[in-house]
């Protein structure tokens, strides 16, 4: 028998025929179709038990209740609190996408980590916990013992909590008055406040009652404040009748939701606000009542802003015309609640003091402090009641050292901080040198100007000791990395935010057990003071953090555990009896204290302009990130098209500029200043003022735009010290 | 020649019969008895559970251990926290519960249960709604599991990765005696697009329009 090409055929017609008579291709083609649904990086939804924890987002001061739900031991979603005072059940884009910087394996630190590699290069070796706590204090032990423990210092993200006041403490036990903390708008404020009204306090706006608010810049809807409180305070301002003027260099979302958008030049606010002081004062339309009974030292300051700030002064260094002045000027004395407030976009810089008591003057002006719709001053948190920390001989030698930055010296006598001088110094090598600086949640390398000085300040520390969740651009230049839980796995205490009028406490707790090998950052700062022993160990009474904080909110613990916050909700301003504590006990326009600071009324941005004709600014966005935490994914595709295209920033350029460069939308071009340069794409927007450019802040984590502190200087306040600096000299060039 | 052309024609004739006829039985012999086989790999439980010495010890039957939880969602299968209650020590002689205490209960260790009844992620089932709302008893879908006093072998499709019992036991996905012998999407149209059922029928929201995303969501 021979098997020809045919009967081959017939065998596989035959199976065909067959194979169609069996379940087989149904079944297979019902079970790819279900195998095609379980790819490996299909994401799956957790399934099991959903329960909620309430707890508190810290990834911006803001302070905002959050509910997170759960799938067994799986955070899935991120929502506001419903009936927290600050976010009323609200929540912002970033608060929103909490969880991408939780469950984020790439940049979370897994496990304390020791630099092997050169600095910035990223090669670490894990170590255990023993390890890694034992180098830190052998280092601390040998400082101490050379009589240097002066030269060790510690940055941290804020000046408030227990975990802060911890790591102060410590500094403070050991023998190091370098605490450092970075400053923001309010810290303007809350020293402007200080002088005119001698109360040590935090500044509150009551913007939903307001009539009529002036706006030097304040990101109100940009994240300016405790943002989803303003964002929700704004449209009840809006939906009540009252009438915004947002005055800045640059068309904001706030300026264009605003009734009238001001362009002025940058770094003449102080000038227009004091303008305006001017055309309230010739048209008596002060609140004299106000004036009469609780101020002081009106009636000279009366007399230098009539002669210096008229309408035609102020509008030649302002740009704003002479008319705009006088009408704006009267639209809000005769308002009813009027608010003047000052604000850098979402205010995470400082404004200086003479911009921040100009400002206050006008409030002054109409009377409309510690009132319905005005300016408050609301108590710094007073629940840390410790015993002060024991110091020791050697500690105490080290406290009486002068702070590395200066700060609370003649020179610098109303700042408690000057993080931003710390480049510069070490650079310099005034002073003295820093052996070994701490940092604690915060992200200095990306957030202070001048990226090449801070890298190069910080190649020349020794030791650096970092606890922070992730690998950011300042722990990569670090020594040592001892990562902490983040934000969704421990407990934390959360004072009053920025600009809210009412004391409030919000506690962060953990929501899931935590993921990684990490630890507490409070746990292991009372873990080195127990090792480092003496009168440093018996500064720190406490067990672990948990028993710090639960001793420290003591009568409040359970009511925060339990619902989140707690609220004096019953405060009015009005009957605190330390409204003004200043030698006349009343509002003070001028006093000894005030007239001895350094005048400077008109900020120049830094650079020759022969050289750079152009001058370029920062500006913030709701949608991006611009602090210690980066923007996760879902924050960097909400970012319009002209913010980022693809990987690159662009830059935004009056076309009458453009059309004098002959630039079109999208051009490339490189951009220098006198602090770096940088290759950007062109963006058309007639919301920005001629021969002004601005970039955005918050980009430039890995390779998406870049970061505008590369290209930005600073420029010092000569009363506060505070870094001021909103912008600096430029120029462009076809790429 | 001519001769000899017509026979090997003829011879070739029949041969492509037969060939054609191997084809077939070959065939139906891997699609009804190898492909099977072959498609399904098996699994024992890491526990041999015995269901009827448990419901012989419960007061609310199914659901003291596959309960409703507050928000309607449905519980499954028993985490350790709901049997560690009486099984923290060992109660009996069943090597089964010596297993389970020792390698379970004692390292916390949650048991790796095979859910027979498992649907795919994008499947959408309420329970509340049949038990409660439409008051259907368990064995209308689940079959007689909690009378057995031993778990089955767990058959699991080497390609979808869902159990043997979704699909049913038959290949042919035809012959169903009992509701509750396979778990598909035409299983859930039995009574939701009874004619019979007239209220199952009408109360039926994913038959009508756009109702796809109710249950595929």
């Amino acid at each position: 028998m021979k098997v020809s090409r045919r009967d081959f055929l017939s065998l596989g017609a035959g199976a065909t025929i067959g194979t169609a008579l069996t379940p087989l291709p149904w079944k297979l083609m019902d079970d790819v179709s279900i195998w095609t649904q379980n790819w490996a990086w299909t994401p799956f939804p957790e399934d099991g038990e959903v329960t909620y924890v309430t707890s508190t987002c810290t990834l911006c001061p803001g302070g905002c209740g959050i509910m997170v739900r759960k799938v067994n031991n799986r955070a899935v979603k991120i929502e506001g609190l419903k009936g927290h005072p600050l976010n009323q059940g609200g929540i912002c884009l970033l608060g929103l996408s909490g969880l991408q910087l939780l469950y984020d394996n790439k940049k979370r630190i897994k496990t304390p980590l020791k630099r092997i590699g050169k600095k910035g290069e990223e090669k670490f070796e894990p170590i255990s916990w023993e390890q890694a706590i034992s180098e830190v204090c052998d280092k601390l032990s040998n400082l101490r013992l050379k009589g240097e423990s002066h030269t060790v210092a510690g940055i941290v993200s804020s000046k408030f909590g227990v975990l802060n006041n911890l790591f102060k403490r410590f500094l403070t036990a050991y023998g190091s008055p370098n605490f450092l903390t970075p400053q923001s708008g309010s810290d303007s404020y809350s020293t402007a406040m200080f002088l005119m009204q001698g109360v040590d306090c935090n500044a509150g706006f009551d913007i939903e009652n307001s009539s009529f608010i002036l706006s030097f810049g304040a990101g109100l809807i940009e994240g300016w404040g405790s943002p989803v409180r303003i964002f929700r305070e704004r449209t009840n301002f809006n939906q009540n009748g009252g009438k915004l003027i947002q005055i800045e260099p640059r068309l904001s979302n706030t300026g264009a939701k605003a009734d009238k958008w001001l362009p002025l030049k940058p770094g003449a606010e102080t000038v227009l606000a004091l303008g305006f002081a001017h055309v309230i004062i010739k048209e008596s339309l002060y609140k004299k009542d106000f004036i009469n009974t609780y101020t002081q030292g009106f009636d000279k300051w009366k007399q230098t802003i009539i002669d210096t700030y008229t309408p035609s002064y102020v509008s030649k260094i302002t740009g704003v015309k002479e008319e705009e002045i006088i009408s704006i000027a009267m639209d809000f004395a005769k308002s009813s609640f009027p608010i003047a407030i000052c604000g850098n976009g979402k205010d995470r810089t400082p404004e200086s003091l003479s911009h921040s008591m100009a400002v206050h003057s006008l409030n002054g002006l109409v009377g409309n402090i510690n009132r319905k719709g005005g300016i408050w001053t609301v108590p710094l948190p007073d629940y840390i009641n410790w015993q002060e920390a024991l110091i020791d001989d050697i500690a105490q030698n080290g406290i009486k050292k002068e702070r590395i930055d200066s700060a609370g010296t003649k020179q610098y006598i109303y700042a408690k901080s000057l993080l931003n001088r710390l480049p510069e110094v070490v650079n310099l090598g005034k002073n003295y040198p820093i052996n070994l600086l701490f940092i604690s949640e915060d992200n200095p390398i990306y957030t202070l100007p001048n990226t090449n000085d801070v890298i190069k300040a910080f190649e020349k520390i020794p030791f650096i000791v970092n606890f922070t969740s992730y690998l950011d651009e300042t722990s990569v230049h670090s020594d040592l990395i001892l990562p902490n839980h983040t934000y969704l796995e421990r407990y934390e205490d959360v004072s009053t935010p920025p600009y809210f009028i009412k004391p409030i406490i919000s506690m962060a707790k953990p929501v899931i057990s935590p993921i990684f090998n990490t630890k507490h950052t409070g746990d292991l700062i009372i873990s080195m003071a127990k090792k480092l022993g003496g009168k440093i160990s018996e500064s720190f009474p406490w067990d672990s953090y948990n028993d710090c904080l639960k001793k420290t909110l003591n009568d409040k613990w359970q009511m925060l555990e339990e619902g989140g916050f707690w609220v004096n909700s019953t405060f009015n301003p009005s009957k605190a009896e330390n409204q003004f504590k200043t030698a006349s006990g009343k509002f003070e326009f001028l006093n000894a204290a005030i007239s001895a600071l350094s005048p400077g009324d008109i900020i120049k941005p830094e650079g020759d302009n022969s050289v750079f004709p152009l001058i370029l600014i920062a500006y913030d966005s709701i949608r991006l990130s611009s602090g210690f935490i980066e923007s996760p994914p879902f924050l960097i595709k909400a970012v319009e098209s002209t913010i980022l295209k693809q990987n690159d920033v662009v830059v935004e350029i009056n076309p009458q500029t453009a059309k004098n460069y002959s630039l079109k939308e999208g051009d490339r071009i490189i951009l220098t200043t006198p602090k770096g340069e940088a290759k950007t794409k062109v963006h058309l927007f007639d919301g920005i003022m001629p021969d002004i450019i601005a970039l955005p802040k918050g980009l430039g984590h890995s390779n998406k735009g870049l970061n505008i502190n590369n290209l930005m200087g600073q420029i010092e306040d000569p009363s506060s010290g505070f870094n001021i600096c909103s912008g600096i000299r430029a120029k462009i060039a076809k790429a | 020649m001519d001769a000899l052309d017509d026979e090997k024609k003829n011879t070739s004739k029949g041969f492509g019969i037969l060939f054609f006829i191997i084809g077939v039985i070959m065939s139906l012999i891997i699609g009804w008895i190898i492909f099977p086989k072959l498609l399904y790999s098996k699994k024992n439980q890491p526990i041999d559970f015995n269901h009827k010495l448990h419901m012989a010890s419960v007061d609310n039957g199914c659901a003291s251990c596959h309960f409703l939880r507050k928000d309607g969602s449905f519980s499954g299968s028993p985490k350790l926290s709901e049997c560690i209650g009486c099984h923290s020590q060992v109660q009996g002689q069943d090597p089964e519960e010596l297993k389970f205490v020792e390698q379970y209960v004692s390292k916390n260790r949650e048991v790796p249960w095979l859910i027979y009844s498992k649907q795919p992620a994008c499947v959408f089932f309420s329970h509340a709604a049949h038990i409660k709302g439409a008051k259907m008893d368990c064995v209308t879908c689940h079959g007689y599991i909690g009378e057995s006093t031993s778990l089955k072998v767990y058959e699991q499709n080497r390609i979808s990765g869902y159990s043997r019992d979704i699909w049913g036991k038959d290949i042919s996905g035809i012959l169903k005696k009992n509701s509750w012998d396979s778990m598909k999407m035409d299983d859930c149209a039995v009574c939701h697009e009874s004619k019979s059922n007239k209220s199952a029928r009408e109360k039926s929201v994913q038959t009508q329009k756009e109702g796809c995303f109710v249950c595929h969501k």
